[in-house]
C-alpha cells in the first residue's frame, strides 16, 4: 500500500473548484497581454480591454480542461524517459533562480558566477535522488539581460537530466527555445521528447503579466510544457485562511490553463505553485511554515481532481545557515510533498526563503529525498506468508543478520544513506572531528563531483550553443563570455 | 466629554475599529476640539501604542495595518482643516514606490504604512514607477526622501538610475535616497550612492527619521 495524505475532502475540493470558477467571472482576471486578451475574447470571454480584465466563463475553462494532457514525459539528453508528470509519480528538482550561493568556506552568501553554477549542475548529475536539473543559480558575471538565457546555456553544456527552467524576458525565451531545439535535434524531436519545462508565474491576486502571459502562449504554441507557478501569500496577497488561499490558487491556475489551451489545445501544462503563509511579525514569506506545506498539498489535490500533473515548491528552508531549522523545514516539506503525490517537487538545495542555493544543503536534501522516496514505497509485502515461516525457522534465535533472507531483502527494505547521515557511535564521531552534517556534506562535495559524467552533446552542438549565447551577450554589451570550466 | 472622545479615538485605533473612527472624529470636531489636538492626542498617541505593542510581539502586522487604515480615514477629514503654514504635523515627506519593471509591493506597502504611522507624509506611487515620475513627484511635494523598492536583480539597477538622475538635475543635495528589497543590501546602496538601505519596515522608519534629522541640520 502506498501511503498518502489528504487535507481536504471531496466536498471541499469541489467547492474550491466552484469558487475558483466563480472568481474568473467576478472579479475576473487581470491579463496584461494583448495577445492573451484577444485569444480570450475571440473564444467568447468578455474582455474589458481598457482595464485589461478578462471575465472567463466556466464553459471556456471546462473546454480547456478537456484538451489538457493528463500526463507527459520528460526525457533526458540520451533520449530516455526520465520524469513522468502525471498520476502520483513523485520527482524532485533543485530550487530555481537563486541569486546567491552559500559559500561553505566563509559561511557567507555571495553572488554566484559561472563556475558555481557549472559545479552545481555537475553535482545534480551525480545525485540519483534528483530527477531533474533546474536553472538554479543566476550568474552575476554576465549582463542581467541574459541572466535567464545564460544559465540554461550552462546547464545544457553539462547536463544529461531534463531541466526545469523559466524566462525573465519575452525575447530571451525564443533564444532558449533555439538552444533546446539544437540539443534535441529539432522542433519535432523536442516536441516528442521534451527535455525542458518552463515555469510561468501569475502575480497574486489574479494577474497575468505581459511577460508571463507571453511565455505561456509561446510555450503552448511550441508544445513546451509550461508549469503554472501560482503563489498566493496567505494573509498578504491572498486570504489568510488556508482554504481561501487555495481558492485563489485555483482561479489563477484555471485561467492559466485556459490561456494555454486557447493558444494551443493539447499543449502540456502543469498545475503548480509556490504559495506561502505570511509571517505576521516579519512580513516575510516562510517556505518552511507548516501552513505553506498544507496549502501546497491541498492545491495539489485540486490539480489531481482536475486531471492535471502537479508541481510545488517544497523542501526549502528560511534558515540562513544549514542548521536544525534548515533540516526540519526541508524534511517537513519534502515528506508531505511525497505523501501528497506531487509530480515535481522543486526546492532542493535552497535556503533563505527562495534566494540562496547551497551545494552542501543540496547533498543533505538528497538524503531527505532518498528517505522520502523510500517512505512512499510504503510497507511492501514481498512474500506469503509475511514472516511466519521465516520466524518459525529461526524459532527463538536472534540470528537474522546471517540469514540469506536478510541479505536478499535488506537493500530493498532500507534506504542506505551516505556518510552525511551519521549513524556511528559517539567515539567514532568524536575521533572524526566532531563534524556536523553540514561539515560532512562539505567534505564530500569534491568526491561527489569526481563522479560526474560529461554531457552527451557533441562538440559541434557545444560550439553552436556558444555562438547563440555569444550573440545574445554581445547585444547586451558583453564582448567576450566567461570561459567554460573544463568538463 | 472632550477627554472622553479623545480616549475613544485612541481606542478605536488601538482596537482597529474602522467603522467608528470617522464619526468619532466628526464628534470631536463638533465639540470644538482643534484638529491638531485630535491628531496629536487622539491619533498619534494611539498609533504609538500600536507601534509599541507590535515591537513587543503583542500586536502583529494586521493590527498595524488596520490601525493605519483607521488613521488614514481620520486624516482625510482632519488634514484639510489644518492651517497649512504653521501646522506641519509631519516628521517629513517621503515619496515611495516600486521601481519600473517591478510589480512587487508588499514590502513597500509595509514601509509606507509604518512611515505614515510614524508621522511621515507618504506619497506612495505604487509599482512599476519610472525614475522621472519619482523625481517629478518628489519635487512637487517637496519630499525629503525618495524610497525605492526593487525585488528583482533585473530591476534593482533602476535604483542606480534614479540616484544618477537626481545628480544630473542638481537635486541630489535636497533629496535623500533610501533603497530596499530582497536583492538589495548595504553594499549595493553604497555602490550606487544611495543614502541608505533598510532591510525591513522598522529599519526603514529609523533610517528615514535619522536622514531627515541630519538634513534639517545640514
Amino acid at each position: 500500500m502506498r501511503p498518502g495524505i489528504q487535507f481536504i475532502d471531496e466536498n471541499v475540493v469541489q467547492q474550491i473548484i466552484q469558487e475558483g470558477f466563480a472568481l474568473l467571472q467576478n472579479p475576473g482576471v487581470r491579463i496584461h497581454n494583448l495577445e492573451a486578451q484577444k485569444l480570450l475574447a475571440d473564444a467568447g470571454a468578455q474582455v474589458d480591454f481598457n482595464h485589461q480584465v478578462a471575465f472567463i466563463p466556466e464553459s471556456l475553462v471546462n473546454q480547456a480542461l478537456t484538451s489538457c494532457p493528463k500526463e507527459f514525459t520528460l526525457f533526458d539528453l540520451d533520449g530516455k524517459s526520465a520524469v513522468h508528470y502525471g498520476g502520483d509519480a513523485v520527482h524532485f528538482d533543485p530550487g530555481s533562480a537563486a541569486i546567491t550561493i552559500l559559500d561553505a568556506r566563509t559561511g557567507e552568501q555571495r553572488q554566484p558566477v559561472t563556475r558555481d553554477f557549472v559545479d552545481f549542475v555537475k553535482l545534480v548529475e551525480t545525485l540519483p535522488q534528483l530527477d531533474a536539473q533546474s536553472t538554479a543559480l543566476i550568474c552575476a558575471d554576465v549582463p542581467e539581460e541574459i541572466g535567464d538565457l545564460y544559465r540554461l546555456y550552462l546547464a545544457l553544456n553539462y547536463m544529461r537530466k531534463p531541466i526545469i527552467t523559466g524566462a525573465f524576458r519575452k525575447d530571451t525565451w525564443w533564444i532558449m527555445l533555439e538552444m533546446l531545439r539544437l540539443v534535441s535535434g529539432g522542433q519535432e524531436m523536442l516536441r516528442q521528447k521534451p527535455i525542458a519545462v518552463f515555469d510561468v508565474c501569475p502575480s497574486p491576486p489574479l494577474l497575468w503579466s505581459d511577460l508571463t502571459c507571453q511565455n505561456l502562449i509561446d510555450c503552448a504554441r511550441n508544445y513546451i510544457p509550461s508549469e503554472l507557478v501560482s503563489m498566493p501569500l496567505a494573509g498578504a496577497t491572498a486570504p489568510v485562511t488556508l482554504a481561501g488561499a487555495v481558492v485563489q490558487h485555483t482561479a489563477e491556475c484555471l485561467s492559466g490553463v485556459t490561456i494555454c489551451q486557447l493558444a494551443q489545445p493539447g499543449a502540456p501544462v502543469v498545475w503548480g505553485g509556490s504559495p506561502s503563509s505570511f509571517d505576521m511579525r516579519e512580513g516575510t514569506t516562510p517556505m518552511g511554515a507548516v501552513e505553506t506545506w498544507m496549502i501546497d498539498c491541498a492545491y495539489s489535490q485540486i490539480g489531481k481532481a482536475l486531471g492535471l500533473p502537479t508541481h510545488a515548491y517544497l523542501g526549502m528552508s528560511d534558515a540562513k545557515m544549514v542548521d536544525a531549522q534548515c533540516g526540519l523545514e526541508s524534511m517537513g516539506g519534502a515528506m508531505l510533498a511525497a505523501l501528497a503525490g506531487i509530480n515535481m517537487v522543486s526546492g532542493a538545495g535552497m535556503l533563505d526563503f527562495e534566494s540562496c542555493q547551497s551545494m552542501e544543503k543540496l547533498m543533505i536534501d538528497a538524503e531527505i529525498i532518498g528517505m522520502v522516496k523510500r517512505l512512499i514505497r510504503g510497507v511492501e509485502i514481498h512474500e506469503q506468508p509475511i514472516a511466519l515461516d521465516l520466524i518459525r525457522q529461526l524459532g527463538h534465535r536472534a540470528e537474522y543478520l546471517s540469514q540469506s533472507h536478510t541479505l536478499q531483502w535488506f537493500k530493498q527494505e532500507q534506504y542506505i544513506p551516505s556518510a552525511i547521515i551519521d549513524r556511528g557511535n559517539w567515539d567514532a564521531w568524536h575521533q572524526k572531528g566532531r563534524l556536523s552534517a553540514f561539515d560532512r556534506a562539505h567534505s564530500q562535495v569534491e568526491e561527489q563531483l569526481g563522479k560526474y559524467q560529461p554531457s552527451p552533446i557533441t562538440r559541434e552542438e557545444k560550439n553552436e550553443l556558444r555562438n547563440i549565447i555569444s550573440k545574445a551577450a554581445a547585444k547586451f554589451g558583453m564582448a567576450k563570455l566567461p570561459e567554460l570550466p573544463e568538463n | 466629554m472632550n477627554k472622553d472622545l479623545i480616549h475613544k479615538i485612541n481606542l478605536s485605533l488601538v482596537e482597529g475599529q474602522l467603522d467608528v473612527i470617522e464619526e468619532l472624529v466628526q464628534a470631536a470636531l463638533d465639540s470644538n476640539l482643534e484638529p491638531m489636538a485630535i491628531i496629536q492626542q487622539g491619533l498619534m498617541t494611539g498609533m504609538q501604542v500600536v507601534g509599541e505593542r507590535f515591537q513587543e510581539g503583542e500586536y502583529f502586522l494586521p493590527h498595524v495595518m488596520i490601525a493605519a487604515e483607521a488613521m488614514k480615514k481620520a486624516m482625510k477629514i482632519l488634514e484639510p482643516l489644518l492651517l497649512t503654514t504653521d501646522q506641519t504635523i509631519h516628521s517629513g515627506t517621503v515619496v515611495i514606490g516600486t521601481v519600473q519593471g517591478d510589480i512587487h509591493e508588499i514590502g513597500k506597502n509595509l514601509v509606507a504604512t509604518m512611515l505614515s504611522a510614524n508621522g511621515f507624509k507618504v506619497v506612495d506611487l505604487g509599482v512599476d514607477v519610472a525614475v522621472d515620475t519619482f523625481i517629478q513627484k518628489a519635487q512637487e511635494v517637496r519630499a525629503d526622501v525618495i524610497g525605492l523598492s526593487a525585488l528583482l536583480t533585473t530591476t534593482m539597477t533602476v535604483q542606480r538610475d534614479c540616484v544618477e538622475a537626481l545628480i544630473q538635475k542638481g537635486l541630489r543635495q535636497k533629496i535623500r535616497v533610501v533603497v530596499g528589497g530582497a536583492p538589495v543590501n548595504e553594499e549595493w546602496a553604497h555602490l550606487i550612492g544611495a543614502d541608505g538601505y533598510a532591510e525591513d519596515a522598522m529599519a526603514a522608519v529609523k533610517l528615514t527619521k535619522s536622514l531627515v534629522r541630519t538634513k534639517s541640520i545640514s
